[in-house]
């Protein structure tokens, strides 16, 4: 439960109100090993902690963080070489191995993709190993989009198929308008050796689960990663229950069939 | 520490002029004995002096939102049951300290909170509440991670059970098959009997330290007729138990109603106050606080009992999870009795009673879970009530 003090690397801004810090530990830089879908707690001394998912590459320690409460708006105003404290990884991960031979398709919404950038990592470094790769994104304006440079990227040089979509649409944009589900049926799949993964909020799943569902993709291929209130990150703390499960330790990524029965409930 | 298993010994009397001798015992130990105390009105848990300490004559009287306390004549020393303190506030402190850190050219520094080790003697234990304790052993040391300070202050405890020769208004241990006799999880387990002049306590040690305790006070082997009083002094309370709760499927019975309206009902009395998650001997949530001194070179963290009734417990950017107070309550019971089961292999409940009595406006478990099973005609089926 004690924090370990990581000194700040290297911060890189990504949109107007989230950025991504890249630490390492204050002893000397040495690799940090993770699972892609785990999280860290981040401590910013003083003020209190967060759970912040990895978002880089596996053996770095980067995490991308959207300024919205009292302790992220302490992350945004770390500078090069301040310290700020890590607990973790934490949580279970994408199912990578099982995605092997398959396709895989992505779908992530707002910053929902930070936790899926390692997955992306990881099948771009071993990219022979598996078939189609499509990731679906969706964004609120254009604005809001993350990696923006890397999405152009990606599709180029890793052979994946990205689209990208905006909730409003605004001058600047040119592309795909609408919500991320609406890109499902433009999108050629082959359900059966397809494995998903799904990060975003509850509403935004819950709906990509059920557009899922009619291209006939089964249950046990999809996997999504939940959200809820933590503090101890080890499933002692009891706040991130939700039903019978832990969302700390028993997740934050689910087999979708594993937590069909109390997703989506109302309150749970 | 009372976890060896179970061996049968042999059950021996002490007269209640040797009660003290108890305490010497412990005391020559190094034991802390904590026990109960009459204090603002309530009968409480802190520690013991002496036997003197302890609510001698008082007696409990307890029903939903309900708690009054009466001298009687008899000098019994046990006669009342569980007031609003529960054991865990020894073991799982209320408010823990967990680090301080210290600002430096470097950043910061973190120094972790010395391990407590206590020696813990627990005086009148029910035995709903050694459920409650081997509960906590579960949720705090069984699992993949483990809470140091829990265990530390665990490791040393002796613990006097009390088998209860009354069950209060608010009991409903035989429902749960917690009580009203200890089985196991005691060092030395004890029946208080008062007949006319005479008054002992009927005793059987639990573990090797226990036996070397009982080895300080006279004693004498029990008689038999002395066992067949102690025997149906027990049975009569748990003849005498008011209240019930049909645990039969209940998983199950509380996973399909999770829409039952019952729920409506329930919170449109519930002040979501949190008393009952305070009060409740196993209940665990914790919150952390992050805080400094004024001149900000010092930090310290904290973590503090929290409660699923609040608002704020599941909290989230976008706003809380549970932010209505049906789904407070059905969270807080739907964990309690079924998806603890789930969690950890055991209910959550213990039928000590004491979130009925404490409930400002006597919300009653057993009776919302009788609420929702009678109107549903199998499990699985939630039918809405005509």
């Amino acid at each position: 439960m004690i924090p370990s003090p990581f000194v700040v690397r290297r911060i890189q801004k990504e949109t107007y109100d989230t950025f991504t810090i890249e630490i390492e530990p204050a002893d000397g830089p040495r690799d940090f090993p993770f699972a892609a879908g785990q999280f860290n707690m981040l401590y910013v001394f003083g003020v209190g902690e967060v759970p912040i998912s990895l978002s880089g590459n596996p053996g770095s320690a980067e995490h991308t963080i959207r300024a919205v409460g009292t302790v992220t708006h302490a992350l945004a105003k770390l500078k090069r070489g301040d310290v700020l404290g890590i607990r973790g990884p934490y949580g279970t991960s994408w199912p990578l191995e099982e995605a092997a031979g398959k396709d895989v398709l992505i779908i992530s919404g707002g910053i929902g993709l930070a936790p899926l950038r390692p997955v992306l990592y990881q099948l771009f470094s071993q990219r022979k190993k598996y078939g189609k790769i499509t990731l679906l994104y969706g964004a609120k304006t254009s604005k809001d989009i993350l990696y923006r440079r890397e999405l152009e990227k990606w599709g180029t040089r890793f052979n994946i198929d990205v689209k990208v979509t905006i909730d409003k649409v605004s001058e600047d944009w040119q592309g795909n308008v609408g919500v991320v589900t609406t890109l499902i049926p433009q999108t050629p799949l082959a359900p059966s050796r397809t494995i998903t993964m799904i990060c975003g909020p509850e509403v935004m799943m819950r709906f990509t689960i059920a557009e899922l569902q009619k291209t006939g993709m089964g249950d046990t291929s999809v996997f999504i990663s939940m959200e809820r209130n933590m503090k101890c990150g080890i499933g002692l703390c009891g706040h991130c229950q939700c039903g019978p499960l832990f969302m700390c330790k028993d997740g934050p990524i689910f087999r979708y069939d594993r937590i069909k029965d109390i997703f989506g409930k109302k309150e749970l | 520490m009372a976890q060896t298993p179970q061996q049968v010994m042999e059950q021996v009397v002490f007269e209640r002029i040797h009660f003290p001798k108890l305490f010497t015992a412990l005391l020559n130990k190094g034991y802390q004995i904590i026990g109960p105390v009459l204090k603002d009105g309530a009968i409480i848990y802190d520690p013991l002096n002496s036997a003197d300490d302890l609510p001698i004559g008082y007696i409990d009287e307890q029903d939903g939102g309900v708690y009054r306390l009466k001298k009687q004549k008899e000098q019994s020393l046990f006669g009342y049951v569980v007031g609003p303190h529960a054991w865990k506030k020894f073991l799982f402190p209320s408010a823990l300290r967990l680090w301080s850190a210290k600002r430096s050219d470097k950043g910061f520094s973190i120094t972790a909170e010395e391990a407590v080790s206590p020696k813990f003697a627990f005086i009148g234990v029910r035995s709903c509440d050694i459920h409650a304790i081997a509960i906590q052993d579960k949720v705090f040391t069984a699992g993949q991670y483990t809470d140091a300070s829990y265990q530390s202050r665990r490791a040393d405890t002796f613990i006097l059970a009390v088998n209860c020769g009354r069950s209060g208004g608010t009991c409903f241990c035989t429902s749960m098959h917690t009580g009203p006799t200890a089985t196991f999880g005691f060092d030395l387990a004890v029946t208080e009997i008062i007949e006319g002049n005479a008054h002992y306590f009927l005793t059987e040690a639990g573990s090797e330290l226990g036996a070397e305790i009982l080895r300080e006070i006279p004693t004498r082997i029990a008689r038999k007729k002395e066992m067949e009083t102690a025997g149906s002094l027990l049975q009569a309370t748990a003849d005498n138990m008011k209240r019930r709760l049909d645990t039969t499927d209940i998983k199950d019975l509380l996973y399909h109603n999770s829409e039952h309206p019952r729920w409506d009902d329930v919170a449109a009395r519930c002040l979501t106050c949190a008393n009952c998650t305070m009060v409740c001997p196993t209940c665990f949530c914790t919150t952390v606080e992050d805080v400094t001194d004024l001149t900000g070179e010092h930090a310290e963290r904290w973590r503090k009992w929290d409660s699923c009734f609040t608002r704020d417990f599941s909290y989230i950017h976008s706003g809380s999870v549970r932010s209505s107070a049906k789904s407070r309550y059905r969270q807080w019971m739907t964990h309690k009795l079924a998806s603890w089961i789930d969690q950890f292999g055991t209910s959550g409940c213990v039928g000590c009673g004491r979130c009925i009595t404490w409930c400002p406006v006597g919300i009653d478990i057993t009776e919302e879970v009788r609420a929702i099973r009678e109107s549903t005609t199998s499990i699985g089926k939630s039918t809405v009530p005509g």
